[in-house]
């Protein structure tokens, strides 16, 4: 469904070019779980904004189901470790904001709104403000939006870096859960190794910058995972130790 | 000159809760502190009287019984009103007008860098000029009547207005209006629903640190040409070797530059109360 082609990416700072995305092909299936890992400041986020149609390759193409990305991607929803809620909304003007922006009701908008909101546990906080939520809301208020949005892709840009370990688990679980309802093919760029094995179909990691796939690697475990428990199973252990031992060799390049 | 006072200001609208308490009662001892200062307004106005005609010529600094007789015979005959309501008008008009042109420019340069790229140096130049300078310009243009001070009072605010909604509109999360975009927003929905609430606190940094400006631009006009107007008043006094004249309409001035600033205050509180400046 995603086809990225040869896909490189050069920035300009000041007078020196950097190579942030180095010739990476990929093909993300519909419905698959994508994790792409690898050590930070490496180009990841940028293969997402590619991705997103915010900004294009160098050389090489995206394609996004048979079409070329050329503009802002608006099959995509896209989640950021900043959470990019509008701080002059409230919880639920917020959530319904991209009903809003396709011209439905109030009314309507303001039930299914409610109906999300329920479904990812922030009900009693519709009419608060980010600022007065702690982190782990605004993320569900991140993920209740892209619910409502409906996009068949979600784009997820280390989404809960910031969360602490139960936070995570919790999010992971309510993740999991929405993909699986909603069909949701899902790319999740993280430096977090346990987070990638628990969720990801399929594991690729990245070289340090420029990035490119130095290791791909399918993740059999089988669903629905139980987000807590898996991780102590021997072949999440198998399979993370494999990954574990190629990222230190790339974490170890980089200290050098 | 603008640019310290509107950085801060987004911070300073956040606040919620200190704003409820008047500035002048929120210290301890208010009371005892309004005391003080009636007491140091009183001697300053005996030491005042007592200099005048013994120490230095009341012709230079006139007493404040003659400035209070003139301010009376003034209200009286009620001349001092129509001069009053003169000044409040331009005042006023030049507010509204400067404000709307200053924001919708500032929006529409904000949004489109090709425009303000184009318009830069031109801008740059209009602003570094002494607006006053262009009093002369407006009475040939507008007349000697009250659309020349109108005219005054708009451009000081226009540019103070303008320059804070154009950096409000700069410093707009990119990301946000990115991820309106992914949301399917048209440009006219993220310049509505994303670049206008985002820019609003600066918006009204702006528009709060322009109204002395407009009071600034009506007097002035009014004081290089005009027959009506506390500028006009004050020029004719000090044409006519009338210093009590001229202290008596500074005084008025100054009260009514307080007033303003006192409404500023009042609008600012109510805006925060309806979180239309929240963040």
């Amino acid at each position: 469904m995603i086809d990225l082609r040869h896909v490189s990416k050069t920035f300009r700072k000041q007078a020196e070019l950097v190579d942030a995305v180095r010739d990476i092909n990929l093909t993300i299936e519909r419905r698959e779980i994508v994790a792409i890992i690898g050590p930070s400041g490496c180009g990841k986020s940028t293969l997402l904004n590619m991705i997103a149609g915010l900004y294009a390759p160098t050389k090489g193409a995206i394609v996004y189901k048979g079409v070329p990305v050329s503009d802002v991607n608006t099959d995509v929803g896209y989640m950021t470790q900043k959470d990019n809620l509008l701080p002059w909304r409230t919880v639920r003007d917020n959530i319904a904001f991209p009903l809003e922006l396709a011209g439905i009701s109030k009314a309507e908008r303001a039930a299914r709104a409610d109906q999300v909101i329920k479904h990812v546990g922030l009900d009693g906080f519709e009419h608060r403000y980010p600022h007065e939520l702690s982190g782990g809301m605004r993320k569900r208020a991140c993920l209740a939006r892209m619910m409502l949005y409906g996009s068949e892709t979600a784009l997820l840009d280390e989404p809960f870096a910031a969360l602490d370990a139960q936070l995570k688990l919790a999010m992971h679980d309510l993740l999991l859960k929405l993909a699986a309802e909603t069909g949701q093919t899902v790319v999740l760029v993280t430096h977090d190794l346990m987070e990638a094995v628990t969720l990801a179909d399929r594991v690729l990691v990245c070289t340090r910058r420029p990035a490119t796939v130095a290791l791909e690697q399918k993740i059999d475990l089988k669903r629905p995972r139980d987000v807590l428990n898996v991780r102590f199973t021997k072949e999440f252990k198998d399979l993370y130790d494999s990954l574990w031992e190629r990222l230190r060799v790339e974490y170890h390049e980089e200290r050098v | 000159m603008t640019a310290p006072e509107a950085n801060t200001a987004p911070s300073d609208v956040q606040r919620e809760a200190p704003a409820a308490a008047p500035p002048a009662q929120r210290e301890l001892g208010g009371g005892f502190m309004l005391i003080c200062q009636i007491v140091l307004g009183v001697a300053l106005l005996l030491a005042w009287q007592g200099a005048s005609g013994r120490l230095v010529d009341s012709f230079f600094i006139s007493s404040p019984i003659d400035v209070g007789e003139r301010l009376f015979g003034w209200i009286v005959d009620g001349s001092l009103f129509l001069h009053i309501w003169a000044t409040v008008y331009a005042t006023m008009m030049g507010f509204i007008v400067g404000s709307v042109v200053g924001v919708v420019l500032g929006i529409w340069l904000g949004v489109s860098p090709f425009a303000s790229r184009l318009l830069n140096p031109y801008l740059n130049a209009l602003n570094a000029l002494p607006k006053v300078a262009l009093a002369p310009l407006f009475v040939l243009w507008f007349g000697l009547g009250i659309e020349s001070k109108i005219a005054l009072a708009a451009v000081l605010v226009l540019f103070l207005v303008f320059l804070n909604t154009y950096a409000g509109v700069r410093e707009v999360d990119q990301d946000l209006i990115d991820g309106a975009r992914l949301m399917r927003a048209s440009r006219t929905q993220v310049i509505t629903k994303v670049i206008i609430p985002s820019a609003m606190s600066w918006m009204f940094a702006g528009l709060k640190i322009s109204v002395p400006y407009a009071l600034i631009g009506a007097v002035l006009g009014e004081m290089i040409a005009a027959n009506r107007g506390l500028g006009y008043l004050v020029q004719f006094s000090g044409s006519q070797f009338d210093t009590a004249g001229v202290f008596a309409v500074l005084i008025v001035i100054a009260l009514l530059a307080v007033g303003l600033n006192y409404l500023v205050e009042i609008v600012q509180y109510r805006m925060q109360r309806w979180r239309i400046v929240g963040r």
